[in-house]
């Protein structure tokens, strides 16, 4: 079950012609997927486009009354290629990963499938975590489409836009026989906006159809000769077919004036954010008009070289806005106006800078640069001559103060007491290599754990230590690796890998019933039941099938002693080979989500509920913290106490608090203080358990009051 | 200058409004943000928002951006993420995340109004310092203040709390009170109606909120706890031979110079607490040596600091302690009023013990302790029976009935190996303190101040007794310098930075560098 519901959205899926959509981009693109009678989607969830996956899924009725075949591929490489469906069949597929990550995986495929070409439109909708929120190393998907030949279109941010792209990619895809890649940035996955629908269509041939009537053509395998034949056609036929297309159904747009001696070239994403800083250079009005021609590559790749020579025509200076590096269409623009011996200057990274998300400041900047350079009369006296106040001291002072931030586990995470445990072990038997994977579990190399030093990949955390393998060593590698990335690619390239070359090393498989860093999708080993879905494969099993022999299951993370002692065990056992430790318990995010409306429900309906929940004696604590050292739960935090004969703040949880146990569990095996309570409400409580709770209360009260009259007792008042 | 304000009937008025959310995850600015969406279109705005969804969840800091414009039936470009210095409306939902908006440049002196939660989550990193880490408001709220056209800024967490509800509600409460949208309070009321889920609560929240906003008072609900001063002062019960003994003590108290008064009162109250009437008498005499080193001018600060020191060395941690404190009925009754235990509920309380050698010699008359430890075969043996966590219902006659027993170890405590080893331990650093008075007044306040590093149980409180001892290793170097008082302030400081030491050694390292 994933963390959002699209439930009640997905019902906007089956408007009709000529009604007003309203809602977010990934749900708009579904929409425009079944407006152009798409065969089969699949995908690979992350962000930014997880919860396309999430409506997509939600949506199964809908695409299963089209005919509509959906599925939740292993991989991007996995989804990549079940756009083979598409090289034979006049079926068009879609498929949905985040990138750039999800396209190095899917390279391989993408590569095959780009060679030789499809018959059925075959779109690759990718969402570009580039800049602000981006979880990953920071490229571009711009050098894959150049690498293998697939046109990658980069629309206009708003929804009319990106449901033209999505309508116009499945053409583009069958007049050139090339896939296409439609990329969206993260903010335009989730802006809200408006746009007309059609009416769905049902594919033109469904993937059922298919089956029943095979083709097949060796012309379209790559395998030589044919493979020489590809890049042969992809230069003679199908680059000119894609060029032909684009240019006659006007994918790229033309704004402003059409005879300024400036204009300004930008990647179809960048249009917003261009209108924004001309607004404010004075230049454009709210609404976009403006005397500035602009030229918007709603196709950054091909480029249509005549489209740019005609816009550059008679211009002194263009300024290219291109997000991130290399700067390929700014070489690309130079070249052709180089080869066509205009004088036209080209700037853009320069006034912009080389790397980089192209923020509001920036792009203010750089065209303000651009244009004071290039056409300084368009400009207002303000813009021109600025005088703006420094402030960088009252800056720097407050950075200085405003501590950092950075994503972290949630409370009562089933991750946080296995590096608890982990930093245990270290603290025993000193100081680790520890590689670790992608997934929620890289929180770890953060404070207050700072577990970690390598992360290579998903499902490549074993992998990235498999060097560390000598008989001379004295200590053993420890590697992390998720249950998603597990079977994405770990059970092969890590587990695999560690068993053949027999690589003695700790590896923790942190299982937390579901994909959880991309929002909680099912995958094989999830505990629950998915109506469409296989699920319950236990991933012990499947190490155990990939020939480990050393392997222990926990099932409950948080005994932070259990989860030390194993540690412990396969650090120091004399076994050879992989030590792999499954280490289990459902994602508390999603058990919260899953849980509390029934306890609700539970304890309305009168039923005997335990509701668990931990507290600190203020009294106790002490205020050194330790407990935070191993935690940095956002439930326990510090709090100061209304007394001048203490110091230091001491610990408090708050009301947020799941009562997951980390807090006495940490305690007990770190032994730290007896602070810490864990405080068990029983609602609606059974007769016996009332009697028992009433001769107990009878007798504490007793002793309470026998010791408490002896004494003095200091009343706050 | 832009206006932020527009006139709704005002055709002309085609400015974007650019308002930014910035939330810790988990707070529910997501939801604050749909509302405002929601508001923004009910009084015939075309809106749009984004926001980077994922992170939100996983507690870090996180921007949501809503852009709006009057409908003139067409389509204005919006941006899709904020602009430095071109933002009109910041809605900051912690006091840091306040002082983040103002360092990313989302505030702007002629433009921006500031609407903050001066409430804090403290970061990761300031939790996990020794000392007290949490960052200071104080100089953020200044920041914001002259960094904003106008600043809005109250606990609007607590509001929420205290009405049942989240942040987002009092945020959007404080929103519509500072009148910065030309919207009707009540259109913001029905979008909280038509959100369906707990509208009650959140409109408690959004009307104390909106009022406080409003009447822009300059921060109600005070800043956070750190700058309140305490004057809580307790009363006294008990059987009335004990209260005429501690009215006794009380009179001596009353004789210190007035400047000494709370602190000596508020530390023999923790001393006659923790053991009895003969203990309170015990810290007295040991504070009036303090007294006597007093000189003019001074502010009593050695004996302010004596008295508040050596309170928490005489009432040291030990299993007496916990047990006593966990088995009186005060405390029964906190936990019953946190957990908000209803009628009809029952409470279970379990408390997490892990005793080793040390705790459990320690409750031993001095002399048989002594002789355990000195062996270590047989404390090797008796450790290995009892070193493993413990988790004790209090709530149980089993459980309750074993603290009740410890705690009534207290009687004896004074013939108790750690007893001694803590009195000795006291005596040691207040004789070095008071020694260092004669010559050295500031340092001897220094040394005395040094008590606060002694903190924690077991292995934290043995890196705890490292540190202070490391920290007053550097008393002889210092002796006799004229700044010797702030370095050994700067050395206790530097122990409570991090958990090892590092800043500590560091600065030794500089004073070992002096002539």
């Amino acid at each position: 079950m994933a963390e959002r519901s699209f439930v009640k959205e997905v019902e906007k899926l089956r408007l009709g012609a000529g009604e007003d959509f309203s809602g977010e981009g990934i749900l708009a693109i579904t929409k425009a997927l079944l407006q152009c009678g798409v065969g089969y989607v699949g995908g690979y969830q992350g962000a930014p486009i997880s919860h396309l996956m999430d409506v997509l899924a939600d949506a199964q009725d809908i695409l299963g009354e089209l005919g509509v075949h959906f599925e939740a591929s292993a991989s991007e490489a996995t989804a990549t290629a079940m756009l083979a469906a598409s090289v034979h069949y006049p079926i068009r597929g879609a498929v949905t990963f985040k990138s750039t990550v999800g396209i190095n995986v899917a390279s391989d495929a993408l590569a095959n499938l780009s060679s030789g070409g499809v018959t059925g439109g075959a779109l690759i909708i990718v969402g570009e975590d580039y800049g602000e929120g981006s979880s990953i190393m920071q490229e571009r998907s711009h050098a894959f489409a150049m690498k293998s030949q697939v046109w990658l279109l980069d629309p206009r941010p708003n929804l009319p836009s990106i449901v033209g792209a999505v309508e116009h990619g499945f053409e583009l895809s069958e007049v050139s026989n090339t896939p296409v890649m439609l990329l969206v940035r993260i903010r335009s996955c989730h802006v809200h906006g408006h746009f007309t629908t059609a009416d769905n269509v049902r594919p033109q041939m469904t993937v059922a159809e298919a089956l029943d009537s095979p083709r097949r053509d060796t012309n379209r395998i790559v395998l030589p000769p044919a493979s020489f034949l590809h890049e042969k056609e992809k230069i003679e036929k199908r680059w000119p077919a894609a060029v032909d297309y684009i240019k006659s159904n006007r994918i790229n747009e033309f704004f402003g004036a059409s005879d300024a001696d400036i204009g300004i070239v930008m990647q179809g994403g960048m249009y917003n954010a261009v209108i924004r800083g001309l607004q404010r250079l004075g230049l454009a009005d709210t609404y976009g008009e403006t005397d500035v021609p602009l030229y918007v590559l709603n196709a950054v790749y091909p480029l249509i070289d005549s489209e740019v020579l005609d816009f550059c025509e008679g211009k002194n200076a263009v300024f290219i806005v291109e997000e991130g590096q290399p700067d390929y269409i700014e070489q690309a623009i130079a070249a052709m106006l180089h080869k066509a011996g205009r004088s036209t200057r080209v700037e853009g990274k320069g006034a912009l800078p080389m790397a980089g998300e192209y923020t509001g400041k920036v792009m203010f900047d750089g065209l303000a640069a651009f244009m004071r350079d290039a056409a300084p009369h368009r400009l207002p006296v303000h813009i021109r001559a600025p005088n703006q106040p420094d402030d960088a001291e009252l800056v720097s002072d407050l950075a200085k103060v405003v501590p950092a931030r950075p994503p972290g586990f949630c409370t009562g995470c089933p991750e946080r007491p296995i590096f608890a445990a982990t930093k245990l072990i270290e603290e025993e038997l000193g100081q680790h290599h520890i590689a670790s994977d992608i997934g929620c579990h890289l929180f770890s190399i953060m404070p207050p754990f700072e577990l970690g030093a390598t992360t290579m990949g998903y499902g490549l955390g074993p992998a990235s230590a498999s060097a560390f393998n000598s008989p001379d060593a004295k200590r053993r590698s420890i590697s992390f690796v998720g249950d998603g990335g597990f079977w994405h690619n770990g059970l092969t390239s890590s587990i695999g890998n560690a068993v053949f070359n027999q690589n003695d090393g700790v590896i923790v498989i942190v299982d937390n019933y579901y994909s959880a860093a991309t929002g909680g999708q099912d995958i094989l080993s999830s505990r629950a039941s998915n109506r469409t879905k296989s699920t319950k494969h236990p991933i012990a099993d499947a190490v155990k099938g990939m020939g480990v022999e050393w392997v222990r299951q926990i099932d409950r993370t948080y005994d932070v002693n259990a989860m030390r002692d194993t540690l412990r065990e396969a650090l120091t056992t004399s076994q050879t080979g992989p030590k792999v430790i499954v280490a289990s318990s459902e994602c508390m995010l999603n058990r919260q989500r899953r849980e509390k409306p029934l306890l609700a429900a539970a304890i309305e309906q009168g039923q005997e509920v335990t509701k668990p929940k931990f507290g600190v004696d203020e009294d106790i604590c002490t205020g050194d913290h330790a407990c935070m050292r191993l935690s940095g739960c956002p439930s326990l935090s510090v709090k100061s106490l209304d007394d001048p004969l203490r110091d230091d703040p001491v610990a408090h949880i708050d009301e947020t608090c799941v009562g997951c146990g980390n807090c006495g569990e940490v305690a007990d095996a770190a032994v730290l203080c007896p602070s810490f309570y864990r405080a068990d409400v029983i609602h609606n409580p059974g007769k016996w358990g009332q009697f028992l709770e009433r001769t107990r209360r009878r007798v504490i009260k007793f002793l309470q009051q026998k010791r408490e009259s002896r004494r003095l007792a200091f009343v706050d008042r | 200058m832009k206006k932020a304000i527009i006139k709704k009937d005002d055709p002309h008025a085609d400015t974007i409004i650019k308002l930014a959310v910035l939330a810790v995850g988990g707070q529910g600015g997501g939801v604050l943000s749909n509302w405002i969406v929601d508001v923004a279109e009910r009084n015939g705005y075309l809106v749009q928002s984004t926001s980077v969804a994922g992170v939100a969840q996983r507690t870090g800091a996180t921007i949501y951006y809503v852009e709006m414009c009057p409908d003139h039936g067409r389509q204005p470009v919006f941006s899709l993420s904020p602009a430095q210095d071109d933002v009109d409306i910041l809605i900051a939902s912690e006091m840091m995340e306040a002082g983040r908006a103002v360092l990313r440049g989302f505030v702007t002196a002629d433009r921006t109004v500031l609407i903050a939660s001066t409430h804090r989550i403290a970061a990761v990193s300031e939790k996990i310092a020794p000392g007290d880490g949490r960052a200071p408001s104080q100089e953020v709220l200044a920041a914001a203040g002259s960094s904003a056209r106008r600043l809005i800024a109250f606990d609007m967490d607590k509001i929420a709390l205290e009405s049942g509800s989240m942040i987002s509600s009092s945020l959007f409460g404080a929103l519509a009170g500072s009148g910065e949208l030309p919207f009707s309070a009540e259109s913001y009321e029905e979008t909280i109606r038509a959100s369906g889920r707990g509208v009650e609560a959140s409109l408690r929240a959004f009307k104390r909120a909106f009022e406080h906003a409003r009447d822009d008072a300059p921060i109600p609900g005070g800043m956070p706890e750190e700058t309140a001063a305490s004057t809580n002062i307790s009363d006294v019960q008990g059987p009335p031979k004990l209260l005429g003994q501690w009215q006794t003590l009380e009179a001596r108290v009353h004789a210190y110079d007035p400047a000494l008064h709370d602190m000596a009162a508020r530390g023999l109250r923790k001393v006659v607490d923790y053991q009895d009437l003969a203990y309170g008498v015990e810290y007295l005499n040991h504070l009036d040596r303090a007294v006597a080193l007093e000189k003019a001018g001074a502010d009593c600060r050695l004996s302010i600091a004596a008295a508040k020191h050596l309170a928490n060395a005489l009432c040291y941690d030990d299993m007496i302690r916990v047990a006593d404190l966990k088995t009186r009925s005060t405390r029964d009754a906190r936990v019953r009023r946190d957990v908000g235990l209803r009628d009809g509920n029952l409470l279970h309380v379990t408390e997490y013990f892990h005793p080793r050698i040390e705790e459990f010699c320690g409750t031993l008359p001095a002399a048989l302790g002594r002789y355990i430890e000195a062996r270590p075969a047989l404390s090797g043996w008796i450790d290995r029976r009892i070193n493993r966590g413990r988790r004790v219902r209090t709530d149980g006659l089993t459980g309750f009935g074993m603290l009740w027993l410890i705690g009534g170890l207290r009687r004896w405590r004074r013939k108790l190996l750690r007893h001694q080893v803590e009195q000795a331990h006291m005596c040691k650093w207040y004789d070095l303190a008071l020694a260092t008075a004669a010559s050295d007044y500031d340092l001897a306040v220094e040394v005395l101040n040094c008590r606060r590093l002694i903190k924690g149980y077991s292995d934290t409180h043995v890196r705890a007794q490292s540190k202070f001892d490391r920290v007053l290793s550097g008393l002889e170097l210092l002796k006799g310098r004229k700044d010797a008082a702030d370095w050994m302030r700067r050395l206790r400081e530097a122990a409570l930075k991090d958990e090892k030491g590092t800043m500590l050694d560091g600065a030794l390292q500089t004073i070992a560098s002096f002539d």
